[in-house]
């Protein structure tokens, strides 16, 4: 993968869970694909994809890594503030459920 | 997205032999570590795009670069290949990562 060893590729689809499809549809509105502004470019997805530190890169999964992505774009580009996102994440886990981007998948990679 | 007023005459044609640079730089970069130094063959002129080392970093990656698909060996690629002969890779580069 990438020029270096890796496992095998598995060729079945994948199921994806609901916040997976809700964050490809982010994906969708924030680059300007569809929905008006465009917030971001999908370079900047990339970029702060490999920006991940490499022990996270591994153990995340592919939607994972794009919320977290995402997210870091949007505090980079001040659409939303690191304070903000802090707030609503304790918001969310006081709801009694843990947020999005932490939710364990069985399925990983 | 290739816009036809920033366009710039592409250096290379089809069937040029391109050397990728052998070069690391930091940022974000489209050209992946194990073709650098690599040498190939231009297989099309894809247009020119927008250079993603900028558009990653919030500004326009103009003026656009010339954008190549480029064919390489595998048997040059990957020490003892047991793949056929005849096997190619092939990658899009973008201009200023060819020499």
């Amino acid at each position: 993968m990438g020029g270096l060893p890796a496992g095998k590729v598995r060729r079945t689809e994948h199921a994806y869970d609901e916040w997976e499809l809700r964050v490809d549809a982010m994906m969708v509105l924030l680059t300007g694909i569809a929905g008006g502004k465009k917030r971001m470019t999908v370079d900047e997805l990339r970029k702060n994809i490999e920006s991940l530190p490499p022990a996270d890169y591994d153990r995340l999964g592919y939607y994972d890594r794009w919320i977290a992505s995402l997210t870091q774009t949007m505090i980079q580009r001040g659409v939303i503030t690191t304070d903000e996102l802090a707030r609503k994440m304790e918001q969310v886990a006081n709801r009694g459920q843990a947020p999005i981007s932490r939710r364990r998948r069985k399925d990983r990679r | 997205m290739s816009d036809g007023k920033l366009v710039p005459v592409p250096n290379y044609r089809v069937g040029d032999r391109v050397t990728v640079r052998k070069a690391y730089p930091l940022g974000h970069i489209r050209t992946p570590y194990y073709i650098r130094g690599h040498t190939g063959v231009v297989e099309r002129v894809c247009g020119a795009f927008p250079n993603p080392e900028e558009l990653a970093q919030q500004r326009d990656g103009l003026p656009a670069q010339p954008l190549y698909r480029v064919r390489f060996r595998q048997e040059d690629l990957w020490p003892g290949y047991r793949g056929a002969n005849a096997d190619v890779l092939e990658l899009e580069i973008y201009q200023h990562w060819l020499e």
